[in-house]
């Protein structure tokens, strides 16, 4: 009788959470320079690639993991751990979708994203990552025709060289934190994406994770480039299966905007979360990081982070052409045990550099969320302004919302201005709407949804819709 | 239509209603007047299914009980609260807020739901009726609003969802003449043979403008004394302190 009820109730259990039984191709465990190459050399990398990684992996083994993060975890084994893990049908690389193993297809059908011509109906080109390959890219074609490049990075790093090497690591270097130098070692695969000057891409691209083998790391790496003059609007999603272990998740994405560029990032995150009582889920620590390169450039960031366990990571921008503007719109909910130590940086570089922040936490259950974000105005930067607006929303008594703003703001001529809010979702307020009609769920996601709807604008419409829905599912049953 | 026996309710160990007995028919208005503290917002916060009471007695509502029903599923049978305090809701645009409550509601009575286009014409209709400045509705729920304004937006609420039974609790407290006089009209518009309302007041000059059939005095948790307006005009003299 109630359609949406029924919708609610088929998804109250992570719905993605079950896994594919499939054979695969695995590295040896552990993490050593013969990992390295082996991983090197099933990917048929060239030695400026396998270079690149044994530099990182040298830095790697002299860093320190870090703890300042508010969320704290066991300790890792990352000698426990695969680096590599693939279905062994992709050893051979099939052509086309036709040769792809049919469990394959299955499972991203199961998960909303039919990969065979139907997908063309949505208009929306998808890069399909399972595990450690991407197994899938359509729409290439007709993007070729542009001059657009849309392919799993393994592939450019062999087709399109040039390019890799001068963009990857130049966003984050194989010298930046822990995490993201232990990616630029092991990185296994991720999506490319070249946009020529003056062109405009014609549709969303889109890259699906997701996670499939236990006791596998996942370590993709993405690579972005808006040439001069060119527009890319980019999604991803995530899912993963249920399992009780934590599945580390260490993800590099970098961004370059030329001049007059504009790169527009999505993500839909929904990991599995780990269960009710907090065993299992995924550890998210990404590092994300936006460089507008040259003048009038664009990068904005928007986030809808419902899944993990953890969820760790900053989506950054480096404002470094004169007048470049960044953007961070994020919606980071915690529900049961989950948490998350997520926000943004803005490094003002550049003259008359603009940068934005909406970030709406909403926090349910144990669940603890902390919004960290650092605005950064460097002395040359003049008459640069940064917007922040940082509301919490609460629910129930037994979780918690913190928020870090750093500012540092280096030039006189230049303005921060910051605003945080924390409120709560009152029994008052949930009988008020109930008086008027509304059952439990939809008065939360009445109420949720209207707490973060200036976000869930900045979402492209096909997703909206989706991450709204998402959004009162991550709530259910956090309160009554 | 309303029918309630030897009500008792508790909070926290707190005895607020001692059993209290109340008759409704289709089409009546009762008033209920009473001292601050003697359980008013308790009796209609039970009646439309506020959670957190421990509650005896009787409540039936159309021959069906009450107290076995949820919240909205009360609010989905034309049972209607004009809350003492609107709640205020950030974020929530108020048009919004209206058009999913109506929607809410037809969708559970089987109704065709109402698209963007009838329900503005809907709004505009009843907004102009009550006077009520159309651009408050484009407002955040509540937010901001005046204390007048938060209660015009309830009978305007009130006056879109046409209930059976419409509780008004205190609605008029904090009205300017003008608005007292609207809202009269408001509640006298919806006036008819099978809409009843149950109005709470301190006050006689609201009921000088709706013509109650019956006032009700509410005092310690018990009705102890019923009557017609005539009753109301004997308390605004002698006050609470003489009825005994
Ligand atoms: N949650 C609660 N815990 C304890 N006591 C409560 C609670 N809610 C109400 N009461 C008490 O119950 C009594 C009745 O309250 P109620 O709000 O029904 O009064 P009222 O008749 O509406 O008064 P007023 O005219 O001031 O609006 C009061 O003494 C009040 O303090
Ligand atoms: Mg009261």
């Amino acid at each position: 009788m109630d359609n949406r009820q029924k919708e609610i109730d088929n998804l109250k259990d992570y719905k993605y959470g079950f896994s594919t039984d499939i054979e695969n191709t695995r590295a040896p465990k552990g993490l050593n320079e013969d990992v390295i190459k082996f991983i090197s050399d099933i990917k048929k990398e060239p030695q400026w690639m396998l270079d690149f990684r044994l530099k990182a992996f040298e830095r790697f083994k002299q860093l320190k993991e870090p703890n300042w993060q508010k969320p704290k975890y066991p300790k890792i084994d990352y000698q426990d751990l695969y680096y590599y893990s693939a279905p062994k049908s992709m050893d051979d690389k099939p052509k086309s979708l036709d040769e792809l193993d049919p469990k394959l297809l299955e499972t991203y059908k199961k998960l909303g994203i039919p990969l065979q011509e139907q997908a063309r109906l949505n208009g929306i080109a998808v890069d399909a990552v399972f595990d450690s390959v991407s197994v899938a890219t359509t729409f290439k074609e007709e993007l070729t025709k542009q001059g657009i490049i849309f392919c799993p990075i393994s592939e450019a790093i062999q087709k399109h060289p040039d390019l890799v090497k001068k963009y990857l690591g130049s966003v984050i270097p194989t010298t930046d934190h822990f995490f993201a130098t232990l990616n630029s070692a092991v990185f296994t695969d991720g999506s490319f994406v070249y946009i020529p000057e003056g062109v405009k891409c014609p549709m969303e691209l889109s890259t699906y994770f997701r996670i499939n083998a236990t006791e596998t790391g996942q370590f993709e790496r993405t690579l972005i480039i808006a040439d001069k003059g060119s527009y890319v609007s980019y999604l991803e999603g995530c899912t993963a299966p249920m399992r009780d272990e934590n599945q580390l998740h260490a993800a590099n994405v970098e961004l370059i905007a030329l001049d007059d560029a504009e790169i527009k990032y999505s993500t839909v995150q929904n990991w599995y979360p780990g269960d009710k009582d907090g065993k299992g889920g995924i550890y998210n620590f990404v590092t994300k990081r936006g460089l507008c390169k040259g003048k009038n450039s664009k990068i904005s960031w928007t986030q809808v982070e419902t899944g993990s366990a953890i969820t760790w990571k900053y989506p950054s921008c480096i404002l470094k052409g004169d007048n470049s503007v960044g953007e961070f719109y994020s919606i980071a909910i915690t529900n049961n045990h989950q948490k998350a130590d997520t926000g943004t940086k803005m490094i003002h570089l550049g003259k008359n550099t603009k940068s934005k922040i909406i970030s709406k936490g909403i926090s349910a259950g144990y669940s603890d969320m902390m919004y960290r974000g650092l605005v950064d105005i460097s002395s040359k930067a003049e008459n640069s302004r940064n917007f922040t607006q940082c509301d919490s929303l609460l629910m129930g008594n037994k979780c918690g919302a913190h928020t870090i703003p750093y500012i540092k703001n280096k030039n006189l001529k230049s303005n921060i201005e910051h605003e945080a809010t924390t409120s709560k979702i009152s029994d008052e307020q949930l009988y008020y709407c109930n008086q008027r009609g509304l059952n439990q769920e939809e008065a939360i996601s009445l109420i949720v949804n209207g707490f973060c709807k200036e976000v869930l604008q900045q979402l492209p419409m096909e997703f909206a819709v989706e991450a709204q829905k998402l959004v009162s599912i991550s709530l259910e049953g956090s309160v009554g | 239509m309303l029918a309630i026996e030897n009500l008792k309710a508790k909070i926290e160990d707190k005895e607020i209603l001692k059993g209290l007995n109340l008759n409704i028919k289709p089409g009546e208005v009762h008033a209920i007047m009473g001292p601050n503290g003697s359980g008013k917002s308790t009796l209609s916060n039970i009646l439309s299914g506020k959670k957190g009471y421990e509650v005896k007695g009787s409540v039936t509502f159309e021959g069906e009980n009450l107290l076995d029903l949820e919240t909205e599923e009360r609010a989905h049978k034309g049972i209607f609260l004009a809350f003492q305090y609107p709640l205020e809701i950030p974020g929530v645009n108020t048009n919004t807020f209206l058009k999913t409550s109506i929607n809410a509601i037809k969708k559970a009575r089987g109704e065709k739901e109402l698209d963007a286009l009838e329900f503005l014409k809907l709004i505009k209709q009843k907004s102009a009726e009550l006077k009520f400045d159309e651009k408050i509705l484009s407002r955040q729920l509540n937010v901001g609003f005046s204390g007048g304004e938060k209660k015009k937006n309830e009978i305007l609420q009130m006056s879109i969802l046409n209930p059976k039974l419409s509780i008004l609790d205190e609605t008029d407290s904090g009205l300017d003449i003008d608005a007292l006089r609207i809202v009269s009209e408001g509640v006298n518009s919806l006036r008819n043979k099978d809409n009843s309302f149950l109005i709470i007041t301190h006050y006689q000059r609201l009921l000088d403008y709706i013509k109650p059939d019956f006032v009700h005095v509410l005092k310690d948790g018990q009705i102890i004394k019923s009557g017609n307006f005539e009753l109301a005009k004997e308390l605004e003299k002698v006050g609470y302190e003489d009825f005994n």
